[in-house]
Formats: C-alpha cells, structure tokens, sequence
C-alpha cells in the first residue's frame, strides 16, 4: 500500500550563517547570475554592511583574477547564501509604484472568493495579457490564464473568455489551438473585429497570407481605415507587393494622425520593416525613430530596430538602444550579438545568461524560442547543422521572413543546399521581397 | 461597436510579434532531490517574485523584497511551499527536516533556496512525485525537477497537464533491491551479538574432539571442514525456513518468547562446550536453535519494512546477505582456530574460558529478555 507522505516542517530553520561554497552542478546552475548589486547599495550603512562590502570586494577580486584565468567561459558561479543585512534588497518586484497593482491586488482577492465572476474574471485577464505585452514578461501571461482557470478547458467557453484564450495560446505559438478559439468567436459574432484582426496576424505568422488577407477584408467595414490598411499592408508586404503596399500605408497614416498612439506605432513598425526590406535605408531609419519616439519601450520594435542596425553595421547603436535591457531573451539576444560585434568585454555575460535561459527553454520543451534560438546557435555557439535542425523545425510552424532568413543562413554555413530547398521555392511562389534574403538566395544558385 | 473600437485599440499591441517573442524567462522552480541509501536531500529554488505573487511577501508594500521581509516569512514559504509537494515513499516512515533558508540569483532574479532532508528508517521506495506549486495563481509555471540517485539522474518538468512523474530510476531494479537487502542481512548478523555468539560457541570445538574427558586437536582439515559445513549448513537451513514463515505471517510467534530462547540457545551451546556430556552432533543443536534464529532475524525484517510488491525479493536478498555474513565470519574464524588448535591457549583459554564467559553472557541476556527487565545497558 503506497501511503503519500506530506513534508512537513519539523526544525525551524537555524539563523547561523553558512558557508556558499557548494557549486551547484548541470542544468541546474544558471550560469550567469548577478546579484543586485544596486538594491545592495541602497542599504543603511552599518558595520555589519561594512563587512559585506569588504567581503564582497575581495570576492569581486577573486572572480575577476579567475575571469582572466578562464578566459572565454569565465562567468560568476553565485551560491546560496544567507544575505549579511536584514536591509539588502534582494527583488523589485515589477509595476513597483503603479497603482494599477494594487487594484489588480484587490480584484484578485475579490475573484479568489468568486472564483466563478466571469466579467471580473475577464477584466482582470485582460490587464495582465496587456502587462504581458507591455512589460514582455509571460508570467502576466501565466495570471491572465490563471484567472480564467474554470474556463480554461470548456470546448465553448463564452466569446470574451475565447479571444483571451486564443491571444494566450498565439503567445505560446499554439496556433492552430488559438485559431479554434477565433473561429468560435467569429461564427457567433461576425462582426468582431478583435477577433479578425487576430486571426489574420496569425495566418500571416504563418505564411498562409490568402487567408490572412480575407480575415483582413471584414476589418475595411469595422474599423478605422488605418487599423485595416496596416492589416493588409503587413500582409501585402510579404507577398509580392512591397512597394505599393508601402505607399498605401504611408499614405493612410499621413491622414490618420490623430489615431491612437499604438495604431500609429503599429503602421510605423510596418512602414520601417517594409522599408528596411526593400533596402530603403533612410526611410527605414526615420520610421523607427517615428515609432519610438511614440512607444521607446515596446519590444517588439526595439527588437526589428536592433536587427536593422546589426545588419547595418551599426553594434554600437544597438547597445546605446537597448542599454541594459537584458531581462527580454529577444533584446538579450540583440545585445549580445552587437556585443560579439564589438568585443566588448561584456560579451561573455550576456552570453552566459542567454546560454542558461535557452537551457531552460529547452528543459521546459518551450516552442516560443525556436527562432532566436537558432540564431543563438547559429551566430554565437556557431554550430551551424544544430541551429539548421532548429531553424527547420521552427520554420515548420510560422513563416516571417526572419524564420525564413535563419533557415537559409544555416543551410549555406552547414553547406546543406537540400535543406534549403523547400524555403527556396516557397519563398518564389510568395514573391518575398527582402534585400538581406536575395543575397542569401543568391549564394545558392 | 464603439466598446469594440476602445478594446481593438488596446489590444493592437497583443497581436504585434506574433512570431517573435521577447519574453523574459517565464516563471520556473528549481527542484533537487539526492537520494541516499536512508536519506533524501532536497534543496528547492522558488522565485521571490512568485512567492510574492501567490503569498505577498512586500510587507511594507514599497514593491522591493528585502531579506528581512524574506526572513519573517520563512514558516509561511516553506508550508506553503512544502505543502504542494507530495513524495511518495512507499511505507516508509519518513521524518522532515528544514536544514536552512538561503538566497541565490537566477538570470531572472532572487530565489529562495529551501533545504530539506528527508529521513528514513529503512530504504525509502521512491515511486513518485506530485507538484502543485504555483499552479492556481501561473498555469505557465513549470517545476523542473532534477533526480540524482546511485544509478544516475533523471530530469523532468512538472507542469499543470503534468504534475506528476514516476521516478523510474529511483523504484529499485530487482538487483538493487536485492543488494539492498543483502547489505542489510550482512549488517544485521554482524550486530546481531547473539546469532554471532551462538554460531561461535557451536564452532569453538569444531577443531577438537572430545575424548577421555577433555577436548583434543582434530588431527584431519577435512574431518574439521567437514563439521564446520554441517553445522552452518543446518544453522542456515532452519532459519532460512522459519525466516521466510515469519516474514510471510504464516507464523508468527511472541518476539519475548523468541529472544528469550534465542539467549537460551547461546547459554545451552556454550555450556555444551564446558560439559558435553550429551553426546549429540553438533549440527542437530544448529538446527534445533536455528529455527528459533530465523524468527529473531524475521523481527529485523519486519523494522526494515518489507516491500509487499517485491517481498520475495527482499527476503531472498535479506537471507543471502545473513549466509554472506555468517561465512565472513566462519572463514575469519576457521583457518585461526585451526592453526591453533593444539595450544593450550585455545583448548584452555578460548574454548573453556571463552565459553565461560559466553555462557555468563547469555545467561544475563536471558533473564533480561525473559523476565522483561534491564540489568544492564551496555550488553543488549
């Protein structure tokens, strides 16, 4: 008879400092840690911080003689440890300040004796799937869902709880799942343009673009010209009309300009990857500088900015763009890419750090990472037959010219012209116009 | 349709990036189980961000986390952790310890790291692992568990659709759970004093025989090896048989009744040495007194815990390490005792006095167990 133990508590824990020698081993030994250092520095003076200081600077010593000794893999092995000073502060939790935590805070407790309010329930998902894009941080992605636990797994669920649930699954790149989800929606409300506009960014995502053009077309009635002209411009602009795509879409934005910031932050986005694509150098520059100037924090632009100056040439750009913004995997990978560029002596931590969130990735069999993974493979592990395998399994689920670009630079660095062969010939029945993917094209007839 | 227009626009951004994903890392533990032979030490890393979330930790609310808001907490993180995390172990009675709270950094912040250790008193079988942590509040968070046992190290990762993992390498193969046995038969007949004193007494005079009144030197190797195989081979036969009864509950008798007898044995063996008067082959009193050994030995099995999935197993590896341990101590103690069976030494010395002295022994023993009392404590 198997008896299930709980684990309880049977010592209180001892208040004697440890020592932090042991050196955790594996998979599990994020490489790359960094203490707060700043948090560390708020602390009250205080002989006991004295101390700290004094032994955190001969440990600073002592990893930097062994960071010369190393050379190439030299990264900080952080172990438990008990903090020297009640005061250190060890996290900043994020939206720290942001009255809307304390809101959300009171309308979680309220849910978790209602567990059953859908319309709590739904508002509540909601401003965590947007904390989720604003901050990129997908634990908001995980609260959103966590609110919506009693419906979660309902074939039918009402249609507000199913356009939130198709948006989660997109996020985790589930995108059949997430298309279910949307055409239940769309057959009870025909005229839901959330649930449109979704749909067709995900048919484009995967490169099936007749569809995401006629999920683009109801949008004309529905919405605002701009919103529908960006629909099938971000479309267009892939497949074969690049130029005339452009024009339409500058044009409507020019007399949209009292639109709301993120439906011209989005035409921006989409008139400077067009841009940049055609190898319109300056007018690619000037949207992204337009679009950041309405959204500097937006991830997804700071990320198509980063990759336009990598491939211009243009590292020190990138690290005065993104600062230290490691916290995003896709920004990191950027970073640490300008920073190879650069041989700065930064490089080896950020590549650490990347190396122990893909990792990570990896254990958790996490599909979201498959593009930049490659790439990290590919560019700074430089095995160009794994990323190739990475880059074709990905390639497999979504389409953007990035998925395509990765899988043709892996194929010629690993000389596999066999590999490459069906991306050749998708990519000359949808006509993709991109300067960087023609000279890749190029290489290989 | 103007609500819908407000809500399109808020929502433009969640379906920018479809394709490209700039997430942090998202939400994960850190679990490590060692598993020693009687021990399990765990040490967990949870994020202070998540804990936060799922039990508040800010307690002046100034959205940082210090170690003193950390350290207050330490009873509330680890119930609340703890009690997600369900180890099956079998029959094992285990007991918990917290061995300490530490801080680390992962690439995505401060964790809290819990050590614990897990003790039991027999072998616990591990079969499986249930994790419920942060489920309710993150079904994206995941567990990642990482197993070391003897034989290797299993990985996994635990999630909402799959909480639970087996831990294959860790429910014993039949060879290790036979090893595991045996080691314990061997251990337990080394410490077991009396079964170690009543083999000693029957085999004092192996290399002697009795004649006109005192004990003298066998002269023939092959007449003494001979004695030596009968008597063991009897000793191990019976306990084998009554072993295996009790074991199995087809008999069962009073523990009490059984030690008692057992001391007894060793009293009647070693004062046979002093007085053999009886004329009787010595592996008959093997066999006699081994069926009462069997049901002591049995006693030992039952504290292990027996495994009722694989019983015959355990028992079969239980009793091969008793036979293992008792010829250790037969080949340790032969070839010394022959060497020196014609001195006066042995004849005098370790024969008589020895069995004087073995007798006495047992005798205490005896009435200890018996009449239920406690004369000494050092000698049991």
């Amino acid at each position: 008879m198997d008896v299930i133990v709980d684990i309880l508590i049977v010592e209180k824990l001892e208040r004697t400092p440890v020592t932090n020698l042991e050196c955790p081993e594996g998979v599990f030994a994020p490489s790359g840690r960094y203490p707060n250092k700043k948090s560390i520095m708020q602390t009250q003076f205080s002989r006991s911080r004295l101390r700290g200081i004094l032994f955190r600077a001969s440990m600073l010593i002592l990893l930097t003689f062994f960071q010369l000794q190393i050379g190439n893999y030299s990264f900080v092995y952080a172990a438990p440890y008990i903090p020297d000073d009640e005061d250190v502060i060890l996290e900043t939790l994020p939206l720290s300040g942001d009255p809307r935590k304390q809101q959300l805070l009171k309308r979680r407790q309220q849910l978790s004796k209602d567990p059953h309010n859908l319309s709590l329930a739904i508002q509540i998902a909601r401003h965590y799937l947007e904390l989720g894009h604003t901050e990129a941080d997908p634990r908001f992605d995980g609260y959103a869902r966590a609110a919506l636990l009693p419906w979660w797994e309902q074939p039918s669920p009402p249609s507000e709880v199913l356009l939130i649930r198709a948006t989660l699954k997109q996020r985790g790149h589930h995108f059949e799942e997430a298309l279910k989800d949307l055409q239940q929606v769309l057959l009870s409300q025909p005229y839901h343009p959330q649930a449109w506009l979704t749909q067709a960014v995900i048919y484009q995502v995967r490169g099936q673009y007749a569809q995401a053009r006629q999920s683009c077309g109801p949008l004309l009635r529905l919405v605002n010209a701009m919103i529908s002209t960006s629909c099938m411009a971000n479309i267009a602009s892939v497949n074969g009309q690049a130029q005339k795509s452009y024009d339409a879409l500058l044009q409507s934005y020019s007399q949209n300009l009292s639109a709301t910031t993120e439906g011209q932050s989005w035409a921006l986005t989409i008139l400077a990857e067009t841009a940049a694509r055609l190898g319109h150098e300056v007018k690619a520059e000037e949207h992204f500088q337009q679009a950041l100037a309405l959204d500097p924090k937006d991830s997804y632009l700071l990320g198509a900015y980063s990759d336009f100056l990598l491939d211009h040439n243009r590292p020190r750009d990138v690290e005065s763009l993104l600062q230290e913004n490691i916290r995003a995997d896709g920004l990191l990978l950027r970073l640490t890419l300008a920073a190879q560029q650069l041989r700065s002596p930064k490089f080896n931590n950020y590549f650490e750090s990347l190396r122990a969130r893909f990792s990570d990735s990896r254990l958790r069999d996490d599909a979201r990472h498959l593009r930049e993974e490659a790439r990290f493979i590919l560019h700074l592990l430089k095995q160009p037959h794994k990323a190739l395998q990475i880059a074709q399994e990905n390639w497999k689920v979504q389409r953007e010219p990035w998925d395509t670009r990765i899988v043709l630079e892996a194929a010629l660095l690993s000389n596999d012209t066999a590999a490459a062969k069906p991306v050749l010939d998708w990519l000359k029945t949808m006509k993709l116009e991109d300067q960087q993917i023609t000279r890749l094209m190029e290489q290989f007839s | 349709m103007k609500l819908w227009l407000v809500s399109l626009f808020s929502l433009i951004a969640l379906v920018l990036g479809s394709g490209e994903t700039f997430a942090h890392k998202p939400s994960d533990s850190y679990l490590r189980l060692t598993i020693e032979e009687h021990t399990i030490q765990g040490q967990w890393d949870i994020a202070l961000r998540d804990l936060d979330h799922a039990m508040g930790l800010d307690g002046n609310d100034d959205g940082t986390i210090t170690w003193g808001e950390v350290r207050g907490q330490h009873e509330a993180i680890t119930n609340y952790a703890l009690s997600r995390l369900n180890l099956n172990v079998g029959d094992s009675p285990c007991s918990n310890h917290i061995e300490r709270h530490l801080v680390d950094h992962h690439s995505d912040g401060a964790y809290a790291v819990l050590q614990f250790s897990i003790h039991c008193p027999t072998i616990p079988k591990l079969t499986n692992l249930h994790y419920g942590l942060f489920f309710d509040v993150d079904p994206l968070h995941r567990g990642l568990l990482q197993v070391t046992h003897p034989s290797g190290t299993q990985t996994a990762v635990l999630s909402p659709e799959q909480p639970t993992v087996q831990l294959s390498g860790t429910t014993n193969s039949f060879w290790q759970e036979f090893l595991q046995f045996s080691k314990e038969g061997v251990w337990h007949i080394w410490i077991g004093y009396d079964h170690i004193l009543f083999l000693i007494s029957l085999l004092l005079p192996a290399v002697l025989w009795w004649r006109s009144g005192q004990w003298q030197p066998v002269e023939s190797f092959k007449n003494v090896l001979r004695e030596v195989i009968s008597i063991v081979t009897a000793f191990t036969m019976a306990h084998s048989v009554t072993l295996s009864l009790a074991a199995l509950e087809i008999v069962t008798l009073p523990s009490r009744w059984v030690e008692s007898v057992i001391a007894g044995s060793v009293v009647l063996a070693a004062l046979h040495n002093l007085f053999p008067i009886i004329q009787i082959r010595r592996w008959i009193v093997g066999l006699v007194f081994g069926l009462v050994h069997g049901f002591g030995f049995a006693s030992v099995l039952a504290d292990l815990g027996l495994p009722t999935s694989s019983m015959f197993v355990a028992l079969a590896g239980f009793n091969i390490g008793v036979e293992v341990g008792q010829l250790v101590i037969v080949a340790a103690f032969l070839p010394l005792a022959y060497a020196v069976r014609h001195s006066w030494t042995y004849r005098r010395l370790a024969v008589q006095f020895g069995s004087v002295c073995i007798a006495g022994l047992a005798f205490i023993w005896f009435i200890e167990r018996s009449l239920n009392l406690q004369l000494t404590n050092w000698l049991w």
